[in-house]
């Protein structure tokens, strides 16, 4: 649009010629605004990544890399992603983040990556993950935790 | 981020490009010899070896496929584009021989976008071009989906080197 204004004035004041060199710099400008929105874009996408990956709470150290408008793009997501699997299943909700892959067993056993301190599982037994412990666990309270990199599913 | 969700955004089919692929963003800047058929003024600046203040009519420079894009007209009034090595009558003879003989890596990494993306500039030889890339890419897939399939815990890397763009996204 600039460059239809540019061009008219040029036009009108009679100098034409200056029409190419009005047309590349409008081309230039055009460039960098494509490559600032495919940016902005691919990091939406990585962030809607990150709430199938990593879960509805982010890590500190990736939400400091977040700008404000990213921040309440994520919540404003999660909002519609929860109310969206709480419609599904008759009412009853279905989290459609956990089985991503179809699971082979109720149990698996894994082993601890990192230290990641006491976890509690359904029965109200509590584990502590220490490093490079192996223990045998129900797989649904794994998965988050292996998608994070804490665990590591062993295969034997 | 290599898990499966996500998702970026594919480059385009054919001629046309996806305004926010990255990949196709990466394509438009490879460069192009091209003619000028007009005068740039005050534009100079952008031509290291005159220091005059316009670009004059008839200099030969190269400019990246987003600008020369954007300039070209069908009237021919602002640039003539012209064909890059690879998609010329030689090279063609070559790739129709046979098309897995060649190293497209080392041709440029985008064979395939940026031949499509010339398909733009209204060259004669167009329906000659776009023949011969169908060819090729018919002619490698064969043995590209071989090696793709079959190659459990093998170093494929001296494979894939000679591939393009295009193929090495798995």
């Amino acid at each position: 649009w600039e460059a239809c204004v540019h061009s008219n004035e040029a036009k009108a004041e009679g100098r034409a010629e200056l029409i190419p060199s009005i047309k590349l710099r409008h081309c230039c400008l055009l460039r960098n605004q494509r490559c600032l929105t495919a940016y902005l874009y691919d990091r939406l996408l990585r962030m809607r990544a990150l709430r199938w990956e990593y879960g509805s709470v982010l890590p500190a150290n990736v939400r400091f890399h977040m700008c404000a408008e990213e921040v309440q793009w994520f919540s404003q997501y999660k909002k519609s992603l929860a109310s969206f699997m709480r419609s599904l299943g008759g009412g009853e909700g279905l989290d459609l983040t956990q089985d991503m892959k179809p699971p082979k067993s109720l149990y698996i056993e894994v082993r601890c990556l990192k230290d990641h301190g006491e976890f509690e599982i359904d029965d109200g037994t509590v584990i502590l993950l220490k490093k490079n412990s192996q223990h045998f666990l129900p797989r649904w309270k794994c998965e988050q935790l292996i998608r994070q990199g804490v665990l590591e599913h062993v295969v034997s | 981020m290599d898990t499966q969700s996500y998702l970026p955004v594919e480059p385009g089919v054919g001629m046309e490009e996806n305004f926010l692929s990255l990949d196709d963003i990466l394509l438009s800047h490879e460069r192009l010899p091209i003619r000028t058929e007009c005068r740039f003024p005050r534009l100079g600046y952008l031509e290291r070896s005159t220091d005059a203040q316009d670009i004059p009519e008839g200099t030969k420079m190269e400019l990246p496929l987003w600008l020369s894009k954007g300039l070209y007209e069908k009237k021919r009034r602002v640039l003539s584009v012209e064909l890059p090595k690879v998609y010329r009558e030689g090279w063609r003879t070559v790739f129709n021989a046979d098309p897995n003989v060649v190293d497209l890596h080392k041709m440029g990494p985008y064979y395939y976008g940026l031949g499509s993306q010339m398909l733009h500039f209204d060259s004669p030889e167009n329906p000659e071009i776009a023949q011969t890339l169908l060819q090729t890419f018919v002619g490698r897939f064969r043995r590209n989906m071989d090696s793709s399939q079959n190659a459990y815990n093998e170093d494929t890397s001296a494979l894939v080197e000679r591939l393009d763009s295009t193929c090495t996204l798995k």
